[in-house]
């Protein structure tokens, strides 16, 4: 028996896509297509998360060839859940952008990208493999090239040109990286990467290759490295931003705790305290930014900073609290991120500007918008009931117990940014005197709240059901602090 | 304007026939020799190219009635289909299969599921260069 289920969620998108680009002239179609894919894509993603509840992590060996040899899929529950994750956020996207993309971007193949975007990201989510992971890092980026220039504003040209030049660099070292990898230990199956590594007990060479991993993940994620990032993701429509703030930088976080959980734990005097301070610094820059900005979409990106420091330091903490910390917290911010965006790309649309000093009294006029932005605003702050208290909760313990007082404190100041950035945000534009309407206002649709209520009565559960989450939470803790669990499933069939 | 360019016209004649021919025996080849979809739906492209410098974009489109962003959605399409092939029998993703048939003609053949996977990689390759080439050359 094969265990095909687990590559799946990276086919169907995958197809998708292709048979998008032949139907691209048919636009109902088009929408039909891809709505009906991507909903299929969440019952197929949960389906892989429950077998691997039951049975522990699955693997795949492509082409039947065993371990080291091949390209080895491997599902654990900490990729399963973002995998899950990534899938409700991709549908709740799509499904925004049925109300809220022109017609002149989904004639040029917007959708197709989106799917292709998703394959991206799922596939970095699930590979064993460093090489394919490279390979993965590059689909998502292409198709986030795409979606970051169609439509050919002048201010998008300008910045998808610094973004793809960043990315391009980046990319360019991260092949260095692994290149010195694979001379050095001869193998590109992470499994067996961690197994060599642990036998030449990381020495000096080892620990460089690391730093030069953690330069490039931290380009991706914008863990410090985050100066292409402000302008990069203001430009494209709230659609497409949403789903570049749920997952991109998401997936380069996510690259960086595979590859210090799995691979370079050894030596976590020198890296894991490098990343601390990394954490640390752009948690401080990231909360200058959301206070020193007036406009909605600006404070936002610098409040997805302030949450990559979060989780950076969470990690660094190498403690189980801080581990299962981290996965809690990046389940809740991606999603949490994705519904921000959405709801603050309608406000601007609505308000017919980005700036929250010219908006005021949009409570009375969008009473639902407000409500849902005020909820979520909380939730991101992480006010008990709701969805990111726990994680919080755990990664400041995390770091208490790693004696880590002055991280600590800057983790619990930075929530105090996030909020006094966020309730300005709803302070200045829902309350007050209801003013006239800006020339360039638009009215959205009512309907392109809904996705936005999915999201946030996942939110709402992700918090409250936490309880029923953590066996999950759980299991993929295990993971991350033993990696022999991961590489036995991998090596031993 | 078009000077006159008789002896470039007559030379591309004879010279696409003989890349594209080279190219499916580079891509025919690629198992066991250097050589591949990749490199095959190069040179496919490149005489192709040739055409259009030689004759101009019309006389392409003339010749061979293509919509080439539809040709790199089919090269996908039959790559990925090839892979999921492997569901039916219930083996891994993208596990591939050969057998020894025996052909008029040819006589014994190894006939391989991977060279459908190199006919999409082939078709993905001539689809995407001729997309960028035309599009860049027909904006101007």
């Amino acid at each position: 028996m094969s265990n095909n289920l687990i590559v799946l969620p990276l086919l169907i998108p995958l197809l998708t896509g292709i048979v998008l680009i032949f139907i691209n002239r048919h636009r109902k179609l088009v929408r039909w297509v891809s709505g009906v894919s991507s909903i299929i894509n969440i019952f197929i993603a949960a389906s892989v998360v429950q077998n691997v509840r039951l049975d522990g992590v699955q693997i795949l060996n492509m082409s039947g060839w065993e371990a080291p040899f091949g390209i080895t899929f491997t599902a654990d529950m900490f990729a399963t859940l973002l995998v899950l994750t990534t899938a409700l956020i991709g549908a709740a996207c799509i499904f925004y952008s049925f109300y809220t993309i022109e017609e002149q971007r989904e004639r040029h193949y917007y959708y197709a990208l989106v799917q292709f975007l998703l394959v991206g990201v799922i596939g970095s989510f699930l590979t064993g493999d460093i090489f394919n992971l490279f390979v993965c890092f590059e689909v998502m980026l292409v198709a986030s090239y795409g979606l970051i220039v169609i439509g050919g504003e002048k201010r998008q040209l300008r910045e998808s040109l610094k973004y793809v030049l960043i990315n391009v660099l980046s990319s360019t070292l991260f092949v260095t990286a692994i290149a010195y990898l694979y001379g050095s230990v001869g193998t590109l199956n992470m499994a067996h990467l961690s197994q060599r590594v642990a036998e030449v007990s990381q020495g000096g060479i080892l620990t460089v290759i690391a730093i030069l991993l953690l330069i490039v993940f931290a380009l991706k994620a914008g863990l410090i490295l985050y100066f292409w990032l402000p302008g990069s993701y203001q430009v494209p429509p709230a659609a497409i931003v949403a789903l570049f703030g749920g997952l991109l930088t998401k997936v380069g976080v996510y690259a960086i705790v595979r590859t210090f959980t799995l691979i370079f734990y050894h030596d976590p005097g020198i890296t894991h305290t490098m990343i601390a301070w990394m954490s640390g610094l752009t948690m401080v820059f990231g909360a200058i930014g959301a206070l020193a900005y007036r406009d909605v979409n600006r404070i936002l990106i610098f409040n997805i900073v302030i949450s990559i420091g979060f989780l950076g330091f969470g990690l660094s903490t190498a403690t189980e609290a801080g581990q299962s910390g981290v996965i809690y917290y990046l389940l809740h911010d991606m999603i949490a991120k994705t519904l921000i965006f959405m709801l603050a790309g309608l406000l601007i649309k609505a308000a017919g500007t980005e700036d929250t000093r010219q908006m005021s009294g949009w409570i009375r006029r969008h009473p639902a918008l407000g409500w849902m932005f005020f909820v979520t605003a909380l939730a991101i702050i992480g006010v008990p009931p709701l969805s990111g208290f726990v994680g919080k909760l755990l990664i400041v313990e995390g770091g208490l117990a790693a004696e880590q007082y002055l991280l600590t404190g800057i983790g619990l100041a930075s929530s105090l940014f996030v909020i006094l950035s966020l309730v300005r945000i709803f302070m200045n534009a829902f309350w007050g005197e209801e003013q006239e309407i800006h020339e360039s206002a638009v009215q959205p649709s009512k309907k392109a709240l809904v996705p936005g209520a999915a999201l946030l009565i996942l939110l709402v559960f992700i918090g409250l059901g936490a309880e029923l989450l953590h066996p999950y939470i759980d299991q993929a803790g295990d993971v991350l602090l033993n990696p022999q669990l991961y590489i036995d499933a991998v090596l031993k069939e | 304007m078009r000077g006159n360019d008789v002896i470039v016209r007559t030379g591309s004649k004879w010279l696409s026939f003989i890349i594209i021919m080279f190219s499916f025996f580079i891509f025919m080849s690629g198992h066991n020799n250097p050589g591949g979809g990749f490199i095959g739906g190069l040179m496919a492209a490149g005489a192709l190219v040739l055409v259009a410098v030689a004759f101009g974009t019309k006389v392409l489109y003339r010749l061979l009635p293509l919509n080439y962003r539809l040709v790199t959605a089919a090269g996908l399409l039959i790559a990925v289909l090839t892979g999921v092939g492997s569901f039916i029998f219930d083996v891994p993703f993208l596990t591939h299969t050969f057998g020894i048939y025996h052909l008029p003609i040819l006589g014994e053949t190894e006939l391989a599921t991977a060279t459908l996977f190199d006919l999409g990689v082939y078709l993905t390759v001539v689809g995407v260069t001729m997309t960028i080439i035309l599009t860049i050359g027909e904006d101007v």
